[in-house]
């Protein structure tokens, strides 16, 4: 029967006091998801068809844009809703195990680590904020047209030139405004992250994508959070910004990392998750 | 008509960022080699394949580029 199943993994959270499994979430698969237990902690799983959920499965389903929406916001679904009933840790979407039984052993491995991240996340939430900016509103001033001496190939270079310098200004000048937004926003959080700036044609948004940061925000901070939000949009006209949440502390789950140890290629290359001074 | 279709990628690439970016990185017994992977490497050839569907379809319906010569 184990045979052609496997235990995806949703979230890890405590163990729940009266040991209830979440009521009436369903999985990628449409399971029925249910909590395995193990030193006083709690994953949320699911058992989940091999046929269509192993490593080769995986490898073409990834490619396949339907089954991964579906997916993807099947998996957040599920970490959502048991989110809702307390705190939790997200788990990579694709983390799967052959049975329960491995389940049990891995939390039992990683007590330690898990117990420290609820820890660093309670009585607080994940806000993403992205910002955009149209590159024409930072141009510098356009010069005189230069003078008709140069040959027509002179100057289309020289045209050329200046336009480059142009926008690499132009560049520069957002995103030192996006660092003063982005200083205002870590104010209130105690832990921020970066993503890297979404592709153009997937985000279906022009310009440049200057800021795509996650934000660990204290619950009692929300409001104030959201507020600075909007008055950063009407204080910085020239940008256009996007708050999204709250999420699952998705950003927040990695082991902070040791000073002078980089290790595992930094989520992205980009990712920073860093702690505030206190 | 456009909008709503934009508010839903904006939606799905965000997710994309955390869901498959984000959250404790545990190589799985079943998964090992793509938990290695940057998963968002693999989607985004998907996505990316699916977008530009959608602007050849966009583009037959609509105008032309300009073109230069030379």
């Amino acid at each position: 029967m184990t045979d052609s199943l496997a235990t995806w993994l949703y979230a890890v959270t405590a163990a729940p006091e009266g040991g209830a499994p979440p009521q009436g979430l369903t999985g990628v698969a449409d399971e029925p998801v249910r909590l395995v237990e193990k030193a006083g902690l709690a994953a949320v799983v699911g058992s989940v068809p091999l046929e269509e959920f192993d490593e080769d499965a995986l490898r073409g389903h990834l490619e396949d844009l339907e089954w991964l929406e579906r997916t993807a916001r099947a998996h957040h679904r599920v970490i959502n809703g048991v989110a809702r009933q307390g705190q939790v840790i997200p788990l990579r979407f694709a983390t799967l195990y052959h049975d329960d039984d491995r389940v049990r052993a891995m939390l039992q491995e990683r007590r330690e680590d898990f117990a420290a991240t609820l820890r660093r996340v309670a009585g607080r939430t994940e806000w993403g904020v992205k910002a955009y900016v149209d590159p024409r509103s930072f141009l510098p001033d356009p010069d005189e047209p230069a003078g008709g001496e140069d040959s027509p190939g002179t100057a289309y270079l020289l045209r050329r030139r200046a336009q480059r310098q142009d926008q690499e200004t132009a560049h520069l000048r957002a995103t030192e405004r996006a660092e003063e937004i982005h200083a205002s926003l870590a104010a209130l959080a105690v832990a921020t992250a970066a993503h890297p700036p979404q592709d153009t044609a997937l985000a279906a948004y022009e310009g440049w994508m200057v800021l795509n940061n996650s934000y660990l925000v204290p619950d009692g901070l929300t409001e104030e959070f959201t507020a600075l939000v909007t008055a950063l949009g009407e204080r910085y006209l020239a940008f256009t910004l996007e708050v999204s949440g709250p999420w699952p502390p998705y950003s927040f789950t990695a082991p902070p990392k040791r000073e002078g140890q980089e290790g595992q290629e930094g989520q992205e290359g980009e990712a920073r998750p860093k702690e505030a001074p206190s | 008509m456009t909008r709503a279709i934009e508010r839903r990628e904006v939606a799905l690439v965000d997710l994309l960022d955390r869901v498959l970016a984000g959250g404790v990185v545990i190589a799985g017994e079943i998964t090992l080699t793509i938990a290695d992977i940057d998963l968002v490497r693999i989607s985004l050839r998907a996505l990316i394949a699916s977008v530009r569907v959608e602007n050849e379809e966009e583009e037959r319906g609509g105008r032309e580029g300009v073109r230069h010569d030379g």
